[in-house]
Parts: structure tokens; sequence; C-alpha cells
């Protein structure tokens, strides 16, 4: 059971933007997409949720191919939190998140007891049920990730895609987004993000993929693919690295 | 004041049976509530009312048809509205975004300068605001590049713009004297001369499209969302935005054919009902169409008192509603609640 790609080819119908990918995200673990600004993490991020059709190759999720679900099926499999946003309409956090139940509700349907008692368990599951009657548009940045995850989870997929968790966040929040997401792949969802820092790779991934140009330039274990050359190659910058007594690492740029 | 469902919808209902009170109780044949109740009462009983056939004649073939269409529209226009309000992401969007309003004008003014019957022009301002519509879908679905949304409004804009173009040409080709007044009139609208004849064409695409729209309205608040987030959450958004389309511009053609154009109550009345019931489009789109009822009411009633000659709907509804939307501007915080 996982979510495959193999000769990924991805892009828009006038223009390819990356090939070759192969990657495959399984239960429980949590792979990171890593690349500078514009590599096309984004692109090959909206193909692996079946937003974009697939340019080539094969995209299977749980030995299907992603392009034969109808959008209800896709959407009770994979999770998708964007980037947060402020949003047009003060709408208040339940229903925000009680939006996540969409793929399981008829078309004409009220939410029912159980989206209810799904949604307000999302709230709780990420400590935020005291902010379910706050307007979504009054609650800070690392609050609205939060709810946007707990909207994904609400979908009850086995897998949940981040598009740059924390890329608006400051530092205490990335802190919290990033041990929320060690605790879902914990329970069991295989979790998949995009980011541009190595540092958040290397310490909350369990596998990375780095990504130039639409390129997987590398993959594999976080610890192993992550050194310095591999890190001077992937942004074209020098990388300096400390190390704390216990030998773990960090990264830092120039 | 938070928004309250329970609170908003009573004070929706209130607003509303005031308006209706008020429209009948006032004008060159004034009907007490009274008489109004015993009124309809005889109507359901068959039982004689005990009034004078004068007034039962004001009360069923003139003032009760117009008060209805002007219930009719209002509700038509805010429901309308809030559904475009959402689809398009943006609480400045009003029910002729997509060209609905000027393809009605452009063919009621083809209607008026051909010299057609009254129902036909009502018949040909309706087509006019489908199929310009119509028009507008096609070419923008035509177009696969960026976010379609948007692509669709630009495409109404200029779509509408051209039929403007249309509009004026046909008025300085009408006869100054006979013609160009009635365009002028029915560009401004209006729902005097309203009778039980006016209501069925308005009646049937009103409710029709209000049914296909309070069905979804469980499906707007995701639909509310970019593109790409409500098709993650597993929203078929394609058919799903071509019906709320379809079902918004059947009712927003048949106000404007049966009432001409009348502007701003698409665009303030779900703001209004925002202030009462919260964003949260279940429970919006029926307080929208109360208020909107009661608004398009009161303000059918001021046209037909507050002057010696009837004053045009347009006006009026652009007089309070260019305040008001001032006012909404200035005081907008991050959200529109």
């Amino acid at each position: 059971m996982s979510l495959a790609a193999a000769d990924l080819v991805y892009g828009y119908r006038e223009r390819v933007i990356g090939r070759d990918i192969a990657l495959s995200l399984a239960h429980g673990e949590v792979l990171a997409l890593l690349g500078p600004n514009g590599s096309g993490k984004t692109t090959l991020l909206k193909t692996l949720l079946g937003l974009l059709p697939a340019r080539g190759g094969t995209l299977l999720l749980d030995d299907r191919p992603l392009a034969t679900l109808s959008p209800p099926e896709r959407a009770r499999a994979l999770g998708y939190v964007p980037q947060a946003h402020a949003g047009t309409f003060a709408f208040t956090v339940e229903a925000v998140v009680l939006m996540g139940r969409s793929a399981h509700a008829g078309l004409f349907a009220a939410p029912s007891a159980r989206d209810h008692t799904v949604a307000a368990a999302m709230l709780e599951r990420l400590g935020i049920a005291r902010l379910a009657q706050r307007p979504y548009t009054e609650i800070s940045g690392g609050e609205r990730q939060l709810v946007l995850i707990a909207r994904a989870l609400a979908q009850e997929p086995a897998y949940v895609v981040l598009d740059e968790p924390t890329a608006s966040l400051d530092f205490g929040n990335q802190g919290r987004v990033m041990q929320e997401i060690r605790r879902l792949a914990a329970e069991g969802l295989g979790v998949l993000f995009t980011t541009h820092d190595p540092n958040q790779a290397l310490r909350h991934a369990d596998r990375v993929m780095m990504i130039r140009d639409g390129q997987a330039i590398a993959n594999g274990r976080a610890d192993a693919l992550l050194t310095p050359e591999r890190l001077e190659q992937l942004y074209g910058v020098p990388i300096e690295t400390v190390q704390d007594g216990d030998g773990r690492i960090a990264f830092l740029p120039g | 004041m938070r928004p309250s469902l329970l609170r908003g919808n009573a004070i929706a209902l209130a607003l509303l049976a005031l308006a209706i009170l008020l429209a009948f109780g006032v004008g060159r044949f004034p009907v007490a509530p009274g008489d109004l109740a015993r009124i309809l009462w005889s109507g359901l009983s068959g039982q004689p009312s005990g009034l004078s056939p004068q007034v039962e004649t004001v009360i069923w073939n003139i003032r009760g048809p117009r008060v209805l269409a002007a219930l009719l529209c209002g509700a038509a226009l805010a429901v309308a509205g809030t559904a475009f309000q959402g689809l398009f992401r943006n609480p400045l969007v009003s029910p002729d975004i997509l060209g609905a309003s000027s393809g009605a004008a452009l063919g009621a003014v083809l209607g008026i300068y051909l010299s057609l019957g009254l129902f036909a022009i009502q018949l040909a301002a309706f087509a006019g605001g489908l199929l310009a519509v119509g028009a507008v879908y096609a070419v923008g679905s035509t177009i696969r590049r960026g976010d379609p949304v948007l692509v669709l409004v630009l495409t109404g804009v200029v779509v509408g713009s051209l039929l403007g173009a249309g509009i004026g040409l046909i008025k300085y080709w009408a006869d100054p004297y006979n013609q160009l007044p009635a365009m002028t009139f029915w560009l401004l609208g209006s729902l005097a001369g309203t009778d039980r004849s006016d209501l069925v064409p308005l009646l049937g695409p009103v409710l029709a499209g209000s049914a296909v729209l309070m069905a979804l309205r469980w499906r707007m608040n995701a639909m509310s969302l970019p593109e790409e987030e409500a098709r993650a959450l597993g929203l078929r958004t394609g058919p799903l935005r071509l019906a709320i389309v379809v079902a918004a511009t059947l009712v927003t053609a048949a106000s404007v054919a049966a009432a001409g154009i009348i502007g701003w109550v698409g665009l303030v009345v779900p703001h209004l009902a925002r202030f009462l019931v919260g964003p949260d489009f279940s429970r919006l789109l029926p307080t929208a169409a109360l208020l909107g009822g009661g608004y398009l009411l009161v303000i059918d009633t001021l046209a037909r008192t507050a002057g010696p000659v009837e004053t045009p709907l347009g006006i009026l509804t652009a007089v309070i509603g260019t305040p008001f939307f001032i006012w909404l501007l200035a005081s907008a915080r991050g959200g529109w609640s």
C-alpha cells in the first residue's frame, strides 16, 4: 500500500516541468521534497494529488492508477494541506474543517452527525478545539495552518500532502507544525511535504527527495542523503555544517 | 453583534412581514392589516370577505401581484448575488457579473425597437440574459490557461461591455419619441403595471433556479475556496460551477425580464444577510432570499409613494446602495463577516 510514481513526467499541457520522477510513500512514513524555490516542487505535488494530469509514466495509489479514481475517491485517500491563506469569507474554524468532509457527503447533503463528530475530533487532535467558533480570518497564521491540517485529516485520508507547511510561519509555529507532521506519521499516515529548508527535512523526514529544475537529483534516507556537498550542488551556494555534542548536525547557508 | 442563525432569521422574517404590511398599507388604496387578513381568509375559504369589490380588485389584481413580483425579484437577485459572490470568491460581485443583466437589457431594448408586444419583450430579455451568459461561459471554457474562475469573470466583463455598446447602438437608432423613453424606463427598472399574468413567467424560473441553488448550498462553502483546494476536497468543480451559473442566471434573467435592470440588490443584500447569520452558505442563502424580497419590496413601495410620479427602482437602489457600500468598504476588516 503506497502512493507510488515511476518514470513520472509532470507539468502543463504546453510545458513539461519535470521528468524521470520515481518515488514511493508508504504508510507511517514522512517524505520530504527538498528543493530551491522554482524547482517544480509544487507542480509535482499537484500531480501527485491528481489535480494535474500526469504527462507520462505511472502514478499509482494503493496499486490503482490515480487517474482512474473519481474526485471523491481521491479525496478520501489523499488529504491536501495548501499553504495557509487568509480566505475570502469569515467562515468559522469548524465550518472550514467541515469542508474536509465534502467527499464523504452526497451532493445535496448537509453535514451529518458523523461529519460533525469527525470535524470536532480532528480539532481536538490538533489541540485547537477552543478555536472552533472563531472566524478563520481572525486567527493567526500558525493556527490557520493547523486548521488546514485538521481539514485534511477530516477527509480521513491514508496520505497527507503538505505544500510548504511552514513557509509563512514564525519560528515557534514552525516547530509545532512539524511536530504534528511527525505525529501523523506515527499514527500510521503517509506524509509528504515540500520544503526548501534542508534542516527541516533532516530533522523531521524519514526520506528525502532532492529536486532541482524538475529532476530528482538524489533520493534516499534523510540522514544519509543530506550532506554539505549535495546541498551545495542543490542550492549552488557554499554550505557550512554545525554539530552539537550529541553528534546532531544542522546546515547554514553561505 | 455576533451573527446568529436564530436571531438573524427572526430579524429577516420580521422585516419581511413589516415590508409586506407597509406595501399594502400605503398608496392610493391603503389596505389595513385586518382587511388583508380577511381577504386572504376569504380567498382560502371561498366565503365573501365583506370588503368593497374595489378594494378586492386592488389587492388581487394590482397590489398583490406587484408585491409578489417585488418579493420574487428581490429574492432572486439576492440569491443569485450570494451564489456568485461565493463562486467567484469575491464579495464585490453582483448577479450581472457574467452579463446576465446586459444580455437581458439588449434583448429587451431590441424587442422595444422591433415594436414587439410586452410578453415578447420579456421573452427577448430572458433569452438575451441566458444567451449572454452562455456565450461568456463558452468563450471562457475555451481559454484553458490560468484560473478558470478569473478567466470567466474577465470574459464576462469584456462581453458585458460589448453588449453595452449594442444597447447604445439600438438606443441611437430608436425613435426618440416613442421607443427611447420606453427603453430608458425599462433600463432603470420598474414593477409598475405588473399584473397576474406577469407572475407566471417570473415564478417558474425563479423557483427552479432557487431550488437548485438551495440544494447545492452545502457545497458552496468549499466551492468558495481556490479551485485546486476545492478539487482536492473531492468536489467536481467544473459541473458544480456550471450548475450554479445556470441556476443563478435563470433567476437573474427572469427577474430582469419582469422588472428591468435593478442594480445593487444582489450586491448589498448578501452582505446584510452575512451580517445577520454569518458567511456559511447553508444559512446565508435562505436568509438572503428573505432579506432580498423584503428589501426590494420596501424599495418598490418607496418608488410608488415617494413622489407624484413613480421613481425608477434602479435609481432608488443606487441611492441607497452607494452609501451603504462605501460604509461597508470602510468598515470591512480582514474578512467579510
